[in-house]
């Protein structure tokens, strides 16, 4: 079910939930305060921050997202372990 | 439509199996303020409130679905190692006849998850108190278990969820603020 996995795994996962988190907070920031130019402006430097920090998880661990928001390998990549709750 | 992402929103790790706080956490999981109710009520909302605040209903939802996903780790993780005798002496004996260590949507007492948890009154204000509300009280409820957990791990992880009801109080707060607004200048006619 889970099987081991190297450090990197650990610590690329945790800088993506972090930067993730920021988007989080400034997304639902900016749900309440549209005119926020600097907030705006943030939110976008963090997106593209999550896009390649994602790219980078991805060609090493595999997809994180299902319905083509993310590439597979072969034979499908999905399917591999680990889960969330298994990591 | 939603898109699934194969990570949680924060990090969950717990020191060691704890059956007894897996029964105290399901309150969270398939409880009346739990983040099951929430995300369903939210999403629930959206179609009969103002424009203005149905991105922030979606957003909230959305998460709170995330924070389902870590309660779920938390119990998951809390029970997959305990045996039988275990869950019967921390009180869940009769969970484990009807689902073994399967997860189950009731609360901490075993009732069973219903809709009549999810207030919809199609009023907005009415329906935003009520938000506001249900994440204070799924704060509360965060402290509780907080306060008669002792493992430190998973005390980490609870402490960024009960953080994220405030969060998220306030920002219906301020949801209310804008449909007041919104309410005061309509009346200029």
């Amino acid at each position: 079910m889970s099987k081991n996995l190297p450090p990197e795994f650990y610590s690329l996962l945790e800088e993506i939930q972090a930067v993730d988190f920021v988007i989080v907070e400034l997304n639902l920031y900016l749900d309440t305060h549209p005119q926020d130019l600097e907030a705006i402006k943030q939110f976008n430097e963090m997106t593209l921050k999550s896009m390649e920090l994602k790219h980078s998880f991805e060609q090493q661990f595999g997809p994180l997202m299902n319905f083509g928001r993310s590439f597979s390998g072969y034979p499908w990549s999905w399917n591999e372990t680990p889960w969330p709750w298994q990591v | 439509m939603w898109y699934y992402e194969k990570k949680l929103q924060y990090p969950v790790k717990v020191s060691e199996c704890n059956p007894m706080l897996a029964k105290f956490l399901v309150e969270q999981y398939g409880g009346a303020d739990g983040e099951l109710a929430a995300a369903l009520r939210y999403m629930n909302q959206r179609y009969t409130i103002p424009d203005k605040v149905v991105g922030l209903l979606t957003d909230i939802a959305t998460e709170e679905l995330s924070h389902l996903e870590m309660i779920a780790t938390m119990i998951y993780k809390l029970t997959k190692d305990a045996k039988p005798e275990e869950l019967k002496k921390a009180g869940l004996g009769d969970h484990y006849v009807a689902h073994d260590s399967a997860l189950f949507y009731n609360n901490a007492a075993g009732v069973p998850f219903t809709a009549a948890y999810i207030q919809a009154k199609g009023d907005p204000i009415a329906d935003l108190y009520e938000d506001i509300a249900a994440e204070e009280k799924a704060r509360a409820t965060y402290q509780w278990i907080i306060d008669m957990s002792d493992d430190t791990d998973l005390n980490d992880s609870l402490k960024f969820l009960r953080e994220r009801e405030i969060v998220h109080s306030l920002r219906f707060r301020e949801a209310v603020e804008i449909l007041k607004d919104d309410q005061d200048t309509k009346k200029v006619f």
